[in-house]
């Protein structure tokens, strides 16, 4: 079965512009851009509107579904602090936008492109949680 | 052939150093001034002859030690970009003669790691133990889900990339081989779809190259090779955004084929159509990425690159031979940079005709790229052995 990662992996350093996205995580919420101008959505969080190229980008809460848009099986790690294997995934959200995730909750061999996920936090510091994705029922 | 101001700038030396998976007694200063004096030497200049250095973050080191200040620098990666803004300064009448030059040693010590510039930082994916196997992996993926690419057609390019190094006697993997696909696909999984054998090496080394007008270039002693044309392009910063097939910008043009747009201009450049290339020197981080490139370049066209490398097409002796010395595969994977220059070098080398082994018989246009999908950029040049009237 795979599992989120232990404590002891490389963790975000969050900056001015994606601290929210943190926070979000950490209350147990995808959160998200979404230009208050042109209602155009950004991801990963910038500092200028994906489509108009304006600032006054607001928050808004996913619904944390979507469908795996590829993934990779990994066998060898990126360093010792991860256990193999791993299934890094890009999912693509139900309201539009790509999000860089893990798969859990499943078999390697269940990983499927197209398959629908949903969103799971593990809490892997004080500042802190990560977002991954498992199979949706 | 239209004339472009390109024209008139030919590659005048080349050299590689001695490439190893680690060389003793050398760190990236010492092996990138090995490299340049071998290329100094090659075109039969010395200091006094450079004046522009294009090298990266060592350009303006260079220039210090070789004390040819004040002189032109780029410090654009010293790989295809910093070749054509050289190229492009030289045509300007900004500087004459530049010395192209990258090296790395002494940087990947922590072997249970997998390289240094394979680990991106970027928040949004070095959680989830992304390296460029991965982010390239995610690319090669959605294209088998697209169009059915198989692996068999992944380690086809493999194995021939690999063989072109096994016979090559300067590529560290040199008698390695011969490799069939099944011997690819036995090999240990790294991150799926690529096996280890569809994967780059990682090894240290040096590579240089000299650049200069085409009135200099009449009177030194190697056949002058010219620039015909290139260009480059991204859609971003590498291993930070998810690296999806289908990524777009304004133009609706898709990261999946990043490259199309370069590839049309360097054939407008120089003038030549697909039919033309004589010989495909392209950049094979991983199997799928010859593929891609022959679809994002116009070759195939786009779902088709998985059929298209099969059947001999793309060996020594078939239509498009590519990356005929073994590539970052099987030859040497030296660093950030230096192994993207020598997808240039040894283009060079198949128009002088100098090849140590797999030269194409009569090759006189030449095509070499960098980069790749998995890290949204592409960057390509056509060379030719000779210059467009």
């Amino acid at each position: 079965m795979l599992q989120p990662q232990k404590p002891g992996i490389p963790l975000p350093a969050p900056s001015l512009v994606t601290q929210p996205f943190w926070d979000g995580c950490r209350a147990g919420e995808l959160r998200y851009q979404r230009c208050q101008d042109c209602g155009a959505i950004t991801m990963n969080p910038s500092p200028a509107c994906s489509s108009c190229f304006g600032t006054n980008l607001g928050w808004e809460v996913s619904a944390g579904k979507g469908e795996i848009y590829s993934y990779t099986v990994v066998w060898r790690p990126q360093t010792p602090a991860f256990e193999v294997p791993y299934v890094p995934a890009v999912v693509e959200l139900d309201e539009g936008f790509p999000l860089m995730s893990a798969i859990v909750g499943c078999e390697v061999d269940d990983v499927k492109v197209g398959m629908r996920v949903k969103a799971v936090f593990e809490e892997m510091s004080e500042e802190i949680t990560l977002i991954y994705f498992e199979p949706a029922t | 052939m239209a004339k472009h101001f390109l024209h008139d700038v030919a590659i005048v030396g080349i050299y590689s150093t001695p490439q190893a998976r680690v060389l003793e007694n050398h760190d990236s200063e010492t092996i990138t001034v090995a490299a340049c004096k071998g290329a100094m030497e090659d075109a039969g200049l010395g200091p006094a002859d450079i004046d522009g250095v294009a090298a990266g973050g060592k350009a303006a080191p260079l220039i210090y030690w070789l004390r040819n200040g004040p002189a032109w620098r780029s410090m654009s990666p010293p790989s295809i970009p910093a070749l054509l803004q050289a190229a492009a300064a030289i045509a300007a009448g900004q500087c004459h003669t530049v010395l192209v030059a990258d090296g790395m040693a002494g940087v990947y010590t922590q072997r249970q790691s997998t390289a240094p510039w394979t680990r991106p930082s970027n928040e949004f994916v070095l959680s989830y133990g992304m390296f460029t196997a991965a982010e390239f992996a995610l690319i090669a993926r959605r294209h088998m889900h697209l169009y059915g690419t198989t692996p068999e057609q992944l380690a086809t390019v493999s194995a021939t990339i690999r063989n072109n190094g096994h016979v090559h006697p300067d590529a560290i993997y040199q008698g390695r081989g011969p490799f069939t696909p099944d011997d690819i696909l036995a090999s240990r999984m790294v991150a799926d779809p690529f096996h280890l054998l569809d994967c780059a090496m990682t090894s240290e080394g040096g590579c240089a190259m000299v650049l200069t007008n085409a009135q200099r270039a009449k009177d030194l002693p190697n056949k002058p090779i010219w620039i015909l044309g290139g260009s480059g392009e991204t859609f971003g910063p590498a291993y930070q955004h998810p690296p999806q097939w289908s990524l777009s910008g304004r133009s609706g043009e898709i990261n999946g084929l990043v490259g199309k747009r370069v590839a049309q201009q360097a054939f407008g450049m120089a003038g030549v159509t697909h039919s033309d290339i004589d010989v495909c020197e392209f950049y094979d981080p991983f199997s799928f990425e010859i593929i891609r490139q022959f679809e994002a370049f116009g070759f195939c066209e786009e779902g088709e690159g998985g059929d298209f490398v099969m059947d001999g097409r793309i060996e020594v002796g078939g239509e498009f031979p590519v990356t005929t010395d073994g590539g970052v595969m099987s030859f040497s994977h030296g660093g950030a940079a230096v192994q993207q220059l020598q997808r240039v070098t040894r283009a060079v080398e198949q128009l002088r005709g100098t090849c140590l082994s797999r030269q194409v018989s009569e090759a006189t246009v030449a095509m070499a790229s960098n980069g790749g999908a998995g890290a949204l950029f592409s960057d390509v040049v056509v060379l030719g052995s000779e210059q467009p009237a």
